[in-house]
């Protein structure tokens, strides 16, 4: 064998690994859709699907246990609304500010300091909804109970806020000058160009930051397994306790459940029900994504 | 004119009132971030001692620890490490310099996304019946690990894909000039320049592993753990064990976790003292990164 021909192997053999290795994340998806499929599917043998989504009591814990994830799903909702209601609006103002008004090497500095805000681990944020945010808010809301949706939300609100006003400043960002000079050229203040110009042009990167940020939301799982209480509740009050799909996950491993019982694989039920929302919220911010880039 | 000029005025107010709104609206985030440590310093600073960080968990608060939170956590990160690591840069080399545009390599680079953004604890449930239960690695560091590798993966090859994209192309032409390979080119070329971009990523990537806990509790880690995992380096030939591999674990946010879910207010503070450690810790990576993208940026000038 000659010097070429060793090293044509030697290339082909590198380039296969290489492909393999990019090949395996294909894989961790399928295990994931595999192994949530196959344990929930254990459970739907027992618990009909009609209960599952119907049912309004969610006790499976109990000596008679009831199937209704609808407390979980609407627990999850109230806890993302909350967060949500926080970190749009900031987010949003954050990334005009950044991109429109500030000096560049403010923003420099900033965003760096702002991605410290997602780089916190989440139980210290639970920490802090739990036993500073949620005593603050009791003096003004005397009715709010100890465990509560509203703090961990605002939490997780305050937490998600890199997520939005990053991707939505990067959009904004790429709104080619010429549009901006043009609004200037017609009188137009910055406030007025950011608001009636920018933002409208920068429109689908802004909604993929937003649907990242609810996605975020979603999968959020110890600021609100801390803070939110163990109870599942179906209820909009946000002064309430409230249990989520993933503080439901948490409680059950917690405890130890034994493999192969109906809890355990309840803990599947309600991951599979969460993959897929949330599932959806990637696939529909990546299209849109996808689609700042062809605009210019 | 009069009311040209109002207008004006009126429009220039918009302006200045946003300037200040958009302002306070950034500062708030930052404030909070002070609020939150100044919080745990205040709540956790008196519980610091170097007795704290070589004592076990306890049921008196004040004998309590975290050494084998802070011994577990590392451990972690070594296994998440030698996994995540080659898997993602040789994973990102592939889709930047050897990926055809064909649909399979499309499928990987949605797929990519997509992971990145399944939340952490689907990760857990995945771990936890692959590793757990199918392969029998049982609850032991070697799950843990792989789980956060698994977690990290997306990040490391996504940091890995954008630093070897801003080598221009003439670098690559020029070593092919020259009758250099692919993997030469790879290897001498696109390897050494894309380190800090690569870098970066490995750290934040690492710094978002240590503070992660729900993934971890669902793969079953316990919250009381009394003692050490088997020490790597033993008297007897050969002298190197990877028994550890296999032993139970507790790692820093999940002690965290257990502290802040107690009702005494004595193990609240030793939580706080717990967060002020981990917030220490991912600042100092974050900061480390910052400041290698930032040396990076300023030594390579294409």
């Amino acid at each position: 064998m000659n010097h070429s021909q060793k090293r044509k192997i030697k290339e082909g053999a590198i380039e296969t690994i290489l492909f393999l290795c990019a090949l395996f994340s294909v894989f961790i998806t399928l295990g994931i859709v595999f192994i949530l499929s196959y344990e929930s599917f254990g459970f739907f043998k027992e618990v009909s699907l009609k209960e599952f989504f119907t049912g309004t009591q969610w006790t499976p814990l109990f000596a008679e246990p009831k199937f209704g994830i609808l407390p979980l799903i609407m627990g999850t909702l109230l806890t993302t609304g909350i967060a949500l209601s926080v970190a749009l609006p900031l987010g949003l103002l954050v990334a005009v500010y950044l991109s429109e008004f500030a000096p560049h090497k403010m923003r420099e500095i900033i965003k760096p300091v702002l991605e410290l805000l997602a780089a916190v681990p989440t139980v210290v944020y639970g920490y802090f909804a739990l036993l500073f945010l949620t005593p603050i808010l009791q003096r003004f809301i005397p009715d709010l109970s100890g465990f509560n949706a509203l703090s961990p939300g605002i939490i997780m609100g305050i937490m998600i806020i890199p997520y939005v006003s990053s991707v939505s400043e990067d959009a904004m960002i790429a709104v080619p000058m010429h549009i901006r000079e043009g609004s200037y050229a017609m009188g137009a203040t910055k406030f007025q160009t950011a608001f009636k110009v920018i933002i409208p042009s920068a429109f689908s990167g802004i909604a993929a930051a937003f649907i990242i940020g609810i996605s975020r939301a979603i999968g959020e799982t110890m600021v609100v397994a801390i803070a939110a209480g163990g109870m599942p509740n179906l209820t909009a009050n946000p002064l309430e306790p409230v249990q989520t799909l993933t503080a439901y996950i948490v409680q059950v491993s917690l405890g130890d459940a034994p493999h192969g019982t109906v809890e355990y694989k309840t803990i599947f039920a309600a991951g599979i029900t969460l993959f897929f929302m949330t599932l959806g919220f990637n696939i529909l911010g990546f299209w849109l994504r996808k689609r700042i880039r062809e605009v210019y | 004119m009069k009311d040209l000029k109002k207008l004006i005025r009126y429009n220039k107010l918009w302006n200045y009132l946003f300037m200040i709104i958009g302002l306070l609206a950034t500062m708030l985030g930052l404030i909070l971030l002070c609020a939150l440590m100044v919080d745990l310093a205040v709540d956790g600073a008196p519980r610091l001692s170097y007795k704290f960080l070589t004592s076990f968990p306890s049921r008196f608060p004040e004998e309590a620890g975290i050494l084998s939170a802070w011994v577990g956590s590392f451990l972690l990160l070594l296994v998440t490490a030698l996994a995540a690591i080659p898997l993602g840069i040789a994973a990102g080399i592939y889709l930047e310099e050897y990926g055809k545009k064909n649909w399979l390599t499309d499928i990987i680079e949605i797929n990519i996304v997509n992971l990145a953004g399944v939340p952490s604890i689907v990760y857990g449930l995945l771990a936890l019946g692959l590793f757990v239960y199918f392969l029998k690695f049982g609850e032991s560091i070697l799950t843990g690990g792989l789980t956060l590798a698994l977690l990290i993966l997306p990040m490391v090859i996504m940091a890995t894909r954008e630093a070897i994209r801003a080598i221009p192309n003439l670098i690559r032409e020029a070593s092919y000039a020259l009758g250099a390979t692919k993997w030469q080119t790879v290897q001498w070329h696109i390897i050494p320049y894309s380190t800090g971009g690569i870098l970066t990523g490995i750290i934040i990537g690492l710094s978002r592993a240590i503070g992660e806990t729900a993934p971890i509790i669902t793969v079953g880690a316990l919250t009381f753990i009394a003692f050490l995992p088997t020490s790597p380096i033993s008297m007897d030939f050969p002298f190197v064990s990877f028994k550890w591999l296999m032993d139970p674990f507790t790692i820093m946010p999940i002690q965290m976790f257990n502290w802040v879910s107690r009702p005494q207010k004595e193990f609240q503070l030793n939580a706080a003292a717990a967060g002020i450690i981990l917030m220490v810790m991912t600042l100092l990576m974050n900061g480390l990164a910052i400041y290698i993208r930032y040396r990076f940026r300023k030594k390579i000038k294409w």
